[in-house]
């Protein structure tokens, strides 16, 4: 049975997610075609070109390199961005600093344009410029000692992000003790890495996977964790009230941190928070820090919005309208701690972190 | 991390009794006056129980504790009024090896026009030497020295022993002579230490004690002048109004006028308790005989007493501005520094200013700002460079501070603002008046709800130049706030100042609209820019307030015939309390938007650290 392919050409459609849908979620064949069509890098961007400052031979373009490190389904978006610009500043021939810098903000602005829906893209993308050229080799008198400078700064925050997984694998052990129950939300691969570690430490638990309509991405984690021969258990997203009594924590994972402490994450993970919360349950997040980003959303309404979307399985009625945002803002006030690359967290650190940073 | 703050020493907290309880019986005290504030004995009490428990502190820790003592004290004491002083002034340091302890009750003796604090610095005594009689030595010429409540076990039996009434008695003549002493000459606040120091007269040279004491006032060299200062400008309610002699002083002292208040609040008594009303006229006639205060400085107390300037940002800014014209009309008299006579003639200016009214926060955090600035003035410019520089110091901070800082929250908060909102505001913000205004020019479609409360109505006054730009504005008065609340999508509200727990310190009755918005779930936004943090804790709006005029709540304007309370001041068991501000506790604020950008109450200490480190660096 054919259901209607919603229109691609929806500006709205967060790129972010069907990437994301295009590597783990279910793949069915309608899904597959629309999939197809949103991997092509096809943002419609004037300054690609603009890119290149430099020697029009090499043509090197931001996009391309990020494309090339976005491929790998186990590199985060935001890592490959960093990637990206790190490579950025290694191929640039600007010769003053003040050059290099106007390359690197236009190739971040590049990127962030490629998808403006996409948090974490945004956050690393700052973040990244800010720690780079936050450092006094900068008043260098040699530009080459000083872009050496950068490029070192880069490839570690480069290595800081990609090992980020391990360390947060590392910090949550402890969190995870014999016999307890972990209900997941959503395909997190920080998630996932530590759930793989923890059954490589030989640790006994079992994990509650929701079912991630509209993605259906649990079921892709439900198999995942059953080849590690963890007890995993499948749950509909609207029975998750009614298993939470015998959970004993919530993990999920984030897309964006945000200024409050709280998180903003597949749709779903504010339900899933809110009862925790009622229940006692301790509601845990496995973030990375590049994660951490300048917004402060009030209330839900207050996210630019991401639509994605929904596969109802029988064709609608065009009166009824879809709510089809594909991610919710979780308050600080229901999350207990944060995994973080930067250690174990309460919400409140992020403002810290960042007021350190951008001031 | 970056480094943080290296710890301070913890002082002890004093036990200080607040509450609802009957003042003792004040003839115990051998004056046999009622001052009209009186600060209840019990709280000397608990002086006696702070000496019981042994300090071994070593003198090099003790060192630092007098400083950090002094700053913290400073800090505080200039910015509220009814500070903790009982736990500023009190402090523990060892005394040297020979002495079981000793407790020094450094304090820091005050010039200008205010009457003193409490204790004068002490030394260590040792306990053989140690007797009553020692204390009834009136005279110590420049200054009392030494209250050593020695810790061994014989002194816990003598203290016993001894009467209150006998401690107080002893200490109310060591300040009076101090007071007498110090009345003479307003010299700055490190000779007059010094001179306490030198001129003590103990059983046993405090060598030690005087050494580090002096060592840590120049140690910390040039901020200790600041820090004296403020703890000079700790105002009445740190007093003790028992003695009589002490209030006539403080009386003649005191350039304005304290008619005596009547029918005062008992949880309230900590607060300076003032009748605005009297004092205009009696300090319109003293003004050609008060010499000292510049006619800016003198003008703008006038308009603080007389309620024309109102507001933390107008406040400070007339403040700043009076200090520019103080400043330039300066001289530096001959044989003096500039830099310490003009910090203290700042500190007589601003006792001049809290007689009229008490300080807000905001402006302490800017006195404390141009003192640092003084302090820092290099001692190789000449006084006009001097002069100019401080003036320049000064515009730049109202420029950047204030009007710029103004201008960055306006563009954060306007993003907040959606088209069909429903704004609530309460009373009269500057900084939120300049938001919605904003957010109209911009085209956004909101409305807005101005709450107002009596006995001030400041949102009228908003709300007549809200509806003159042409916003749709709906007026209501407090009691309807839960009754509209549920219609409102937004509450924006403006801070006299953030503390560092993320309490909201602002004007009576923001934490009741605070508090409603919370239950219905609306996000209150606290807009405030970043100097008016301050890097308190405070957790009630009991401890620290400010009280306004009792009048103006038996009064309704427009309505003669409610006149039922005219007579007020006739019933004993009557009291009428018109309190000006109250704390909003911070899980009621959803985002507090300053010049830094949007932060949780739970970043305001963060911004503080960062924003002190970034003073040091003005």
């Amino acid at each position: 049975m054919e259901t209607e392919a919603p229109s691609m050409e929806n500006p709205k459609i967060s790129a972010y997610y069907q990437t994301r849908l295009a590597h783990f979620g279910v793949v069915s064949t309608e899904w597959l075609a629309q999939a197809q069509s949103a991997t092509n890098p096809n943002p419609p961007l004037p300054s690609s070109s603009t890119n290149s400052h430099t020697d029009k031979d090499t043509n090197f373009s931001v996009i391309d390199e990020f494309n090339r490190w976005r491929n790998h389904p186990d590199l985060a978006e935001a890592v490959a961005a960093i990637r990206a610009l790190a490579a950025v500043i290694s191929a640039s021939k600007a010769s003053t600093m003040m050059q290099l810098e106007i390359e690197l903000k236009n190739a971040s602005d590049t990127l962030k344009a490629w998808d403006t829906t996409s948090i974490s893209l945004t956050a690393a993308s700052d973040l990244f410029m800010r720690y780079v050229t936050r450092t006094s080799a900068l008043e260098f008198e040699d530009f080459n000692s000083a872009k050496a400078r950068l490029i070192e700064r880069a490839d570690k925050f480069g290595e800081i992000s990609y090992k980020a997984r391990k360390i947060i694998g590392m910090l949550s052990q402890d969190f995870i003790f014999d016999g307890c129950t972990i209900l997941v939300h959503g395909f997190s691969r920080v998630v996932f890495e530590v759930l793989k570690l923890a059954a490589h430490n030989k640790k006994r638990f079992r994990v509650f996977c929701t079912e991630g309509r509209p993605d259906r991405t649990g079921l892709r984690l439900s198999n995942d964790l059953a080849k590690l021969d963890v007890p995993v258990k499948l749950v509909i997203d609207s029975a998750v009230a009614y298993t939470m009594d015998e959970v004993d924590m919530v993990l999920v994972g984030a897309d964006g941190v945000v200024e409050s402490g709280g998180i903003i994450n597949m749709m779903g993970t504010y339900q899933i928070a809110l009862v925790a919360k009622s229940m006692n349950k301790p509601v845990y997040v496995a973030a990375e820090s590049y994660k951490f980003a300048r917004h402060y959303p009030l209330d839900q309404k207050d996210l630019a919005p991401a639509l994605r979307p929904v596969d109802f399985g029988v064709p609608i009625p065009s009166k009824v309208e879809v709510e089809c945002s594909a991610r919710d803002y979780t308050p600080p006030q229901y999350l207990t701690l944060l995994f973080t690359d930067l250690g174990v967290l309460t919400p409140s650190v992020v403002s810290d972190e960042l007021i350190q940073l951008y001031l | 991390m970056d480094a943080r703050r290296p710890p301070r020493a913890v002082i002890d907290p004093k036990v200080r009794t607040v509450g609802f309880f009957t003042p003792p019986d004040p003839i115990q005290f051998d004056s046999n006056s009622l001052s009209p504030v009186m600060i209840p004995p019990p709280c000397h009490s608990s002086e006696n129980l702070d000496l019981h428990s042994p300090p071994s502190v070593t003198p090099p820790s003790g060192d630092e504790s007098v400083s950090v003592t002094g700053s913290y004290n400073g800090s505080s004491s200039e910015l509220f009024p009814a500070p903790m002083s009982p736990a500023l002034s009190q402090k523990i340091v060892a005394g040297d090896g020979g002495v079981g302890g000793g407790i020094v009750a450094s304090s820091f003796p005050r010039g200008g026009g205010v009457p003193v604090c409490k204790l004068t610095t002490v030394s260590v005594v040792n306990t053989d030497s140690f007797a009553f009689d020692e204390r009834d030595k009136p005279n110590k010429g420049g200054g009392s020295s030494m209250e050593v409540k020695d810790q061994a076990m014989n002194s816990k039996q003598k203290n016993e022993k001894s009467s209150k009434a006998e401690r107080r008695a002893l200490q109310e003549a060591q300040r009076a002579a101090k007071a007498a002493a110090k009345a003479e000459g307003n010299k700055a606040t490190g000779t007059v230490t010094s001179g306490n120091l030198k001129s003590a007269k103990a059983t046993k040279p405090p060598q030690k004690v005087d050494n580090t004491s002096v060592a840590a006032s120049e140690k910390k060299g040039v901020d200790r002048p600041s820090e004296k200062d403020r703890k000079k400008d700790v105002p009445h309610p740190r007093m003790q109004y028992d003695d009589k002699s002490r209030v006539e002083k403080a009386k003649r002292r005191a350039v304005v006028n304290h008619t005596e208040s009547r029918n005062r609040v008992e949880l309230f008594r900590h607060l300076p308790q003032y009748e605005h009303g009297s004092q205009l006229p009696d300090l319109e006639a003293k003004f050609f005989q008060l010499e000292p205060v510049h006619p800016s400085v003198y003008k703008v107390g006038l308009q603080y007493l007389s309620g024309d300037i109102s507001g933390g940002n107008a406040r400070c800014i007339a403040m700043l501005q009076a200090f520019q014209d103080a400043i330039k009309d300066y001289t530096v008299p001959p044989e003096k520094t500039l830099v310490r006579d003009l910090t203290a003639k700042i500190s007589s200016y601003v006792s001049f200013l809290i007689e009229c009214r008490p300080l807000s926060i905001s402006m302490g955090n800017a006195i404390r700002f141009l003192k640092s600035q003084i302090a820092k003035l290099p001692l190789t410019l000449s006084e006009s460079e001097s002069k100019t520089s401080l003036q320049s110091d000064i515009e730049r901070f109202i420029y950047e501070k204030i009007i710029l800082a103004d201008k960055v929250i306006v563009e954060h908060a306007v993003t907040k603002i959606r088209d069909g909102d429903v704004l609530l505001t309460y009373g009269s913000s500057s900084a939120v008046e300049m938001i919605l205004l904003r957010a109209h020019e911009l085209g956004k479609q909101f409305q807005v709800v101005v709450v107002d409360s009596r006995p001030s109505l400041k949102g009228k006054l908003l709300l007549r130049r809200l509806v003159e730009k042409g916003l749709t504005c709906t007026y209501t008065h407090i009691n309807a706030v839960s009754f509209i609340m549920h219609e409102v999508t937004r509450v924006f509200l403006g801070a006299s100042s953030v503390l560092s727990n993320g309490t909201v310190y602002s004007g009576v009755g923001t934490a009741s609209v605070a508090m409603v918005a919370h239950a219905f779930h609306v996000p209150v936004i606290v807009c405030c820019e970043a100097f008016k943090f301050h890097e308190r804790v405070q957790l009630d709006s009991i401890c620290s307030n400010e009280l306004g005029d009792p009048d103006v709540i038996s009064k309704v304007s427009g309505r003669g015939d409610v006149n039922h309370l005219d007579a007020w001041a006739n019933a004993e068991n009557l009291q009428l309390l018109n309190l000006i501000y109250d704390a909003t506790p911070s899980d009621y604020v959803s985002i507090i938007v300053t010049d830094y950008g949007m932060i949780p109450p739970t970043s305001v200490p963060v911004v503080v650290r960062e924003y002190s480190r970034e003073q040091v660096w003005i």
